[in-house]
């Protein structure tokens, strides 16, 4: 039953595209609001707070991917609730991506001269004021490059929800490949539209670092 | 503990010490400054007299005695390091202003988020203090666009746009070309002439000279001696203090 790879099958794997960009979308949008708070817990001089953020970064951090994946979609499952896969992914890609948000923005704001929170201090502005108006806006300069390097991998790292039956890119192409038996064919293309969306994050996150590392210069 | 004793000192420390782990930076400080009262501190390099100006505002925490600013308890809680905070400028050696914002956000962002003063009248005042420091014309630019001597004097102005009632500076000129110096300290004379209450950590002797009431020499987290211009210089009462101003003056 094995059928020549034609236009359809092309089609059934560009539509998939939508399915890694919104698995993408949630993930580093519920990442950026997870990694804020964990890069703010990070640096604050609470001992609980900050002990409990770097406990959470490691554990993801030294953890694969995959395994975050399994835990979620079969750890949530065992207790009687059933989760979809792409909630699981999404939740799971939402942790990840919080992680390493959260570390490389805890770098950023430490990258910000003390002398900025001295000068703020003496200026009598309070923790928010200082976070919102003074550290985070030089922090966020300093974490454009890393952070769309980050979701270049993080959008890659969406193939692995394959894994647990969520019908993304990846998977698209294993369902097609099953039928057609053109890997090199079905792959080679699943690998064109990845690069596709990525290539042109790499250039801007090079490029950015350029602007910034010039802007920062002082 | 917020109300205050009236015709207080501006600032009271009374057996201040403080430690950086095992060093002991600053050791049974006792000081007392009035208002309107011009010091400043000098000393060598370590010994204790940046920390000192740096307690005065607990940018620097210290471990034991106890210190009023413009007769508030600063190590009464962290009401008092808040309210004192609003009423004590500071001027840093490395100028720190905020790199994001022009000139006259820099000026605009502590009236306006501490003294919630609207955007209108906390302009006002900023110009005002950039026309005071003489650089009204670079309202609009970057702190990066400025020189070091101008970066300073919008620091300066930074601080008066909080109508402080004390102004600390810590080595204000030690960051800055020789031909901006005198900038500067034209800016620092003018704030002592109008009666600004100060503390300066310098190492301009002449300013020091022309300008202080009282001179303190530190030597090791310790107050070596405090004196009067004419008496410091001239007829030093301790050894390390002529040792000190015959190190420094060739």
């Amino acid at each position: 039953m094995i059928r020549e790879f034609g236009t359809s099958d092309f089609l059934f794997i560009l539509f998939a595209v939508r399915w890694t960009l919104l698995l993408s979308a949630i993930a580093f949008a519920g990442g950026a609001v997870g990694g804020l708070v964990i890069a703010l817990a990070r640096v604050s001089q609470n001992r609980i707070f900050s002990g409990l953020a770097l406990g959470f970064i490691r554990v993801f951090q030294g953890t694969p991917l995959l395994m975050q994946l399994f835990l979620v979609f079969f750890g949530i499952n065992i207790f009687g609730i059933s989760v979809t896969p792409l909630l699981a992914a999404a939740i799971a890609l939402t942790l990840h991506a919080s992680a390493f948000l959260g570390e490389i923005w805890r770098g950023s704001i430490q990258a910000v001269p003390g002398g900025q929170h001295e000068a703020s201090w003496a200026l009598g502005l309070g923790y928010l004021d200082r976070m919102k108006s003074i550290i985070l806006p030089q922090a966020a300069r300093i974490s454009v490059a890393p952070t769309v390097g980050f979701l270049v991998q993080l959008i890659k790292g969406t193939s692995l929800a394959s894994i647990i039956g969520f019908v993304e890119m990846t998977r698209a192409g294993q369902i097609i490949n099953n039928a057609t038996f053109e890997p090199f064919t079905v792959f080679g293309l699943v690998a064109v539209f990845y690069f596709i969306l990525c290539w042109p994050l790499s250039i801007a996150a090079r490029q950015l670092e350029r602007r910034f590392s010039r802007a920062t210069a002082r | 503990m917020t109300e205050r004793t009236s015709g207080a000192a501006a600032v009271r420390m009374e057996k201040v010490g403080k430690w950086f782990g095992d060093f002991h930076a600053l050791k049974g400080i006792d000081l007392e400054v009035a208002n309107g009262e011009r010091i400043v501190i000098c000393g060598p390099s370590g010994s204790g007299k940046s920390t000192l100006i740096r307690t005065l505002n607990q940018l620097e925490p210290v471990q034991e005695g106890r210190i009023f600013v413009d007769g508030m308890e600063l190590t009464g809680g962290d009401r008092n390091v808040d309210a004192i905070r609003r009423e004590v400028g500071m001027v840093f050696q490395s100028f720190n202003l905020f790199p994001h914002m022009t000139v006259l956000e820099n000026c605009m962002i502590a009236p306006r988020k501490v003294k919630k003063i609207d955007k209108a009248e906390a302009e006002k005042t900023a110009r005002h203090f950039l026309e005071r420091v003489r650089i009204p014309e670079q309202a609009d630019k970057y702190p990066a666009q400025l020189s070091g001597g101008q970066q300073q004097r919008v620091a300066i102005a930074r601080a008066l746009c909080m109508n402080p009632k004390l102004m600390l500076f810590d080595e204000p000129t030690s960051a800055l070309d020789p031909e901006m110096v005198k900038e500067v300290l034209d800016t620092m004379i003018d704030l002592a002439q109008e009666g600004m209450t100060m503390l300066c950590v310098t190492h301009e002797m002449s300013f020091a000279r022309s300008v202080a009431d009282r001179i303190i020499f530190m030597d090791r987290g310790e107050i070596v001696e405090v004196a009067p211009p004419d008496r410091f210089f001239d007829a030093p009462e301790h050894e390390r203090t002529r040792n000190f101003l015959g190190q420094i003056s060739h």
